[in-house]
């Protein structure tokens, strides 16, 4: 299993000018993108409306076809939006990195285990969605070898990443709060995209 | 007594988003909205993007709102309640001035509906502070207009509801 702050440090080191679109573990202010990020301003934490950081890098893929687009997606996310790998893949923008982070759990509310957490095959099911291309790591070691091919695949691409549990216990209230807040998320990444309001 | 046909037809509506230089159409089919499809996947300027939940919608369009794009959302009222996160979320929370074209499924000006989807649609878009607009003709297609407006100018989710199923 592949450390989940190692694997976001991997891939933000190898991101050049890449939107990343995070969610709940990949986004987490103590071991996910806030704490690891090398450009903030290209990025954008969707916690607040669950599961849907696909829909959310979608939707930014389509604006945005000369960019690529990372969505870190959690598998318990990706179970609550599970069309979402359909439409994706019926779109299929070319510039569009689908990220699973796979814990088994559903880690940011205590770690109970998501349903099928030992069955669901992540892999076979972005395939038979149609992803155009489909990676898969249970190691650093192969995820550092391996990671560089991703972004030359066809797209959209999707890369399963096997990654241990962080679990978080701590009551929302008391969790450290982000430094950022999602209204200077969108503004800034507007503004880094160019895009005038 | 000479009858008026009151209809709204999809050419209308198409019309009124090439006007307000609307990128893309996010939705999902419902027989309100059904013989837009045709229009829709006609018209040049319109990209449409098809979705498996309505949920996804909203999330869909905020990418492409932040990535410079001019969305709308395109559902059933039924959606709109499966939708709820999503509007609160990525909608409301994040001030998207976001255009929800609704079809009013179970509308009618006679009297009681027994659809509940009809029947509890305006109470929840008033529980979220969400303006709302009704069109059931043609002459009443302009306040797709009047609400883009009024989502860009509020900086929030305005949603219009189509009270009848098109004409061809």
């Amino acid at each position: 299993m592949i450390d989940n702050t190692d694997a976001v440090k991997l891939l933000d080191s190898k991101r050049n000018d890449a939107v990343f679109v995070a969610t709940m573990n990949a986004n987490n202010v103590n071991f996910g993108l806030p704490t690891i990020t090398t450009n903030e301003k290209l990025d954008f934490p969707v916690s607040g409306a669950m599961s849907k950081a696909s829909s959310v890098a979608l939707g930014l893929a389509l604006a945005q076809l000369d960019r690529k687009v990372l969505c870190l997606d959690g598998d318990g996310s990706l179970l609550m939006n599970l069309g979402a790998l359909v439409t994706v893949s019926d779109k299929a923008p070319k510039n569009l990195v689908h990220v699973l982070f796979n814990n088994k759990v559903y880690a940011v509310t205590g770690g109970q285990p998501i349903p099928g957490s030992e069955k669901v095959d992540w892999v076979g099911m972005a395939r038979s969605a149609g992803y155009a291309s489909v990676f898969s790591f249970d190691n650093l070691e192969d995820m550092t070898n391996g990671i560089d091919e991703t972004p030359a695949a066809e797209g959209p691409v999707f890369v399963h990443l096997l990654v241990k549990p962080e679990i978080e216990n701590t009551p929302v209230q008391f969790r450290t709060p982000a430094k950022r807040t999602v209204h200077n998320a969108i503004n800034d990444l507007s503004e880094t995209l160019g895009v005038k309001r | 007594m000479a009858t008026q046909e009151v209809i709204l037809h999809p050419a209308s509506v198409v019309a009124e988003l090439k006007n307000n230089n609307i990128s893309h159409v996010v939705w999902l089919p419902d027989n309100e909205t059904n013989f837009m499809y045709q229009l829709l996947t006609n018209e040049p300027t319109l990209d449409l993007v098809p979705v498996c939940r309505e949920g996804e919608t909203m999330a869909i369009a905020a990418g492409l709102w932040v990535g410079g794009k001019r969305p709308i959302v395109l559902i059933q009222n039924t959606g709109i309640f499966e939708a709820g996160d999503s509007i609160r979320g990525l909608g409301l929370d994040v001030n998207q001035p976001l255009v929800m074209l609704v079809g009013y499924r179970g509308w009618s000006r006679h009297g009681l509906t027994r659809d509940s989807a009809a029947r509890f649609i305006e109470h929840i878009l008033h529980a979220w502070g969400i303006t709302y607009y009704l069109i059931e003709t043609d002459d009443a297609a302009d306040r797709i207009s009047l609400a883009i407006e009024e989502a860009e100018r509020t900086s929030k989710p305005v949603a219009v509801l189509v009270g009848t199923e098109f004409g061809s």
